[in-house]
């Protein structure tokens, strides 16, 4: 196996930004989805997004790999800005995988030609190479078993895994997730949480839309918390869960935490 | 202590199974049913043997003249003596080699296409679509290789019906989907050009468009420009069945979830790629039973060539008809051309539900 196609650690040192927004607005047609976001990433970070549905976490990392147009500020991935420019934009999807609630994987395709696809079509990687690689990282996620099956034939546990698994065969620098688990039955949301923590032990650098607070204490450097298309607080998880700073945020974690 | 004893397995009643049963529950399962059933067979009865009667016990089946009929059944002398010119038209019997040859070579690329399990089916693809049509077309004209010309006026029958419908199908197919993908596109447009040219197309019938394409062009084209009939009436029937095929495959694309593209994309393929590896497989599977009436109707509509005096089968069954030495036949000949049609027809809609069964992957979503 080449080495492209393993995940190496960070060429560069960590600590340097690796995704930057500056002063980032969206709008709906005439509604303001986003106002005024302003948020750096550095290399290694784990960063989770919270807050409640349509405060615009989904639309916010959907922004970062250019899923969603912003109409006003910048954003920067290892420097490249998000702009019109297919060629930029091309760029920046091979260095930022994404990981969706709904897993999309292509249900005509096996789980290995899932994984395959984008290493041939797009990195030009002979097959075999892009089959080695990708047996890999199904190792990885616990999955190589069922290479051959179709993602119909999966749980959502399982689905969720190998949609994983597709992103990491592009060897990604970072990986957005967004809500990964709130599709999936209660008892199949630890084997993908077990999955992302591994990931971030290893070093990715992740951001991560969910609500699994657990995953959050124990993985996240940052946690940030959205209301109304805003970030409204952003801290380290012990601060943000112990000591909220703000009303909103701790009438939303009073309202998670309940139960 | 009481044990567990296995309940030995009884064979079922006897009124569940075996013809019995069978009869029982889908003929005879309550007095009304009982009756339609009488009902219906009693109908069979007074339709079946008159017609096989007909066609086969009182046939006549041999010679070469309307005397041979002598017998009051179905008269297939005159298919018989007329088959050459249903599968040829008025193409030389000398030269009925070369399209025996075409249309064997062409039935050999298909076999290979279809086949399981065959390596370099790009190469026999691209072979089919893009080098396959010019030795046709050189084989069935001529006028290369010391073969004598054959001009397209002389193309008739079966062989012209299944050029126009192969060529017609091809051409409509590709063309289709730039239209279906063009009317999904963001660009204002594109999108309006083939919002505009799919409703153009579908609002005329296509026997105007014929007459159209074989009366009409010809006055707005300069004088002594005159393009082939044949290729004209081609062009109409691709250009009309193009809007056709467009809405049907705008049905499979508008069913893909727009998930399937976000992960492409977020993959870092471009557009053509996610769309000719993602979604276009997806949604031209789903619209297969579409795409087949779409094509049954293009083989079936070509018969309307004999408009503009292209005569493909049903043209030349009725040509002969109309012979003098002939007359009477028209049950025989019309039988004929729709049995032939149908057997056509019959089996690409077999051939459609087996690829559907093919392509299933038992995909949810």
């Amino acid at each position: 196996m080449s080495e492209a196609n393993v995940n190496t650690p960070a060429e560069k040192p960590a600590g340097e930004p690796m995704i930057e927004i500056i002063d980032m607005h969206k709008w709906y047609g005439a509604f303001h989805v986003l106002k005024d976001i302003n948020l750096t990433v550095r290399r290694g970070e784990r960063i989770v997004v919270c807050g409640p549905s349509g405060s615009g976490k989904s639309t916010m990392i959907r922004c970062i790999n250019h899923l969603e147009e912003h109409q006003r500020g910048k954003i920067l991935v290892e420097g490249v800005e998000v702009t019109e420019e297919v060629k930029n934009i091309e760029r920046i999807r091979r260095d930022v995988g994404m990981v969706f609630q709904h897993f999309n994987l292509f249900p005509h395709l096996t789980v290995l030609d899932n994984c395959c696809l984008a290493p041939i079509w797009v990195n030009k990687v002979p097959r075999k190479e892009a089959e080695a690689a990708a047996m890999t990282y199904l190792e990885r996620v616990k999955i190589a078993n069922q290479a051959t099956k179709f993602p119909g034939q999966l749980s959502g546990g399982q689905q969720q895994r190998v949609a994983i698994a597709r992103s990491l065969c592009m060897s990604p620098k970072v990986m957005l997730f967004d809500e990964p688990t709130s599709a999936l039955d209660p008892e199949m949301i630890k084997e993908v949480l077990d999955v992302m923590t591994d990931l971030a032990e290893e070093g990715m650098t992740m951001i991560c839309v969910t609500h699994e607070m657990g995953f959050a204490r124990k993985v996240a450097d940052r946690v940030i918390f959205m209301d109304a298309g805003q970030i409204v607080e952003e801290n380290a998880p012990e601060e943000f869960f112990l000591n909220p700073q703000n009303e909103r945020t701790k009438l939303f974690l009073s309202q998670i935490l309940q139960h | 202590m009481d044990t567990f004893e296995k309940h030995p397995d009884l064979p079922p009643p006897v009124s569940e199974v075996g013809v019995i049963g069978w009869l029982r529950k889908n003929l005879f399962s309550s007095p009304s049913n009982s009756v339609m059933t009488i009902a219906a067979l009693y109908l069979l009865y007074l339709a079946i043997p008159p017609v096989i009667k007909w066609a086969f016990i009182d046939a006549d089946w041999v010679g070469n003249t309307r005397a041979a009929c002598t017998s009051g059944g179905a008269c297939w002398v005159f298919v018989g003596a007329r088959f050459e010119q249903f599968m040829f038209g008025f193409y030389p019997q000398a030269e009925h080699w070369r399209v025996l040859l075409t249309w064997g070579i062409f039935a050999g690329l298909i076999g290979l296409l279809i086949a399981p399990r065959i390596p370099g089916k790009i190469w026999i693809g691209s072979f089919t679509l893009f080098v396959f049509p010019f030795i046709a077309y050189n084989l069935f004209h001529g006028g290369v290789f010391g073969l004598p010309v054959v001009t397209t006026s002389q193309w008739g029958g079966l062989m012209l019906t299944l050029i126009l419908s192969t060529v017609g199908i091809v051409c409509a197919l590709p063309l289709g989907i730039l239209l279906a993908l063009g009317r999904r596109s963001k660009m204002p447009i594109l999108k309006s050009v083939c919002v505009s040219y799919i409703e153009l197309w579908r609002g005329v019938p296509l026997i105007t468009v014929l007459f159209m394409a074989s009366v009409m062009l010809p006055l707005f084209l300069p004088q002594g420009v005159d393009f082939n009939k044949l290729l004209r009436a081609l062009v109409g029937i691709a250009l009309f069945q193009g809007a056709y095929v467009a809405e049907v495959v705008r049905g499979g694309l508008q069913a893909i979830p727009k998930g399937q593209f976000e992960a492409a994309s977020s993959l870092g393929l471009s557009y053509a790629k996610s769309m000719v590896l993602i979604v276009l497989p997806q949604a031209l599977k789903m619209v297969i039973p579409g795409l087949v009436v779409t094509f049954i109707e293009l083989f079936k509509d070509t018969t309307l060539v004999s408009i503009i005096s292209l005569l493909d089968l049903l043209g030349i069954v009725q040509a002969g008809l109309t012979d003098p030495k002939w007359l009477g036949m028209t049950v025989e000949g019309y039988v004929f051309a729709g049995l032939f049609y149908w057997a056509f027809c019959f089996g690409i809609s077999r051939y459609s539900l087996h690829l559907e069964r093919r392509f299933e992957t038992g995909h949810k979503r």
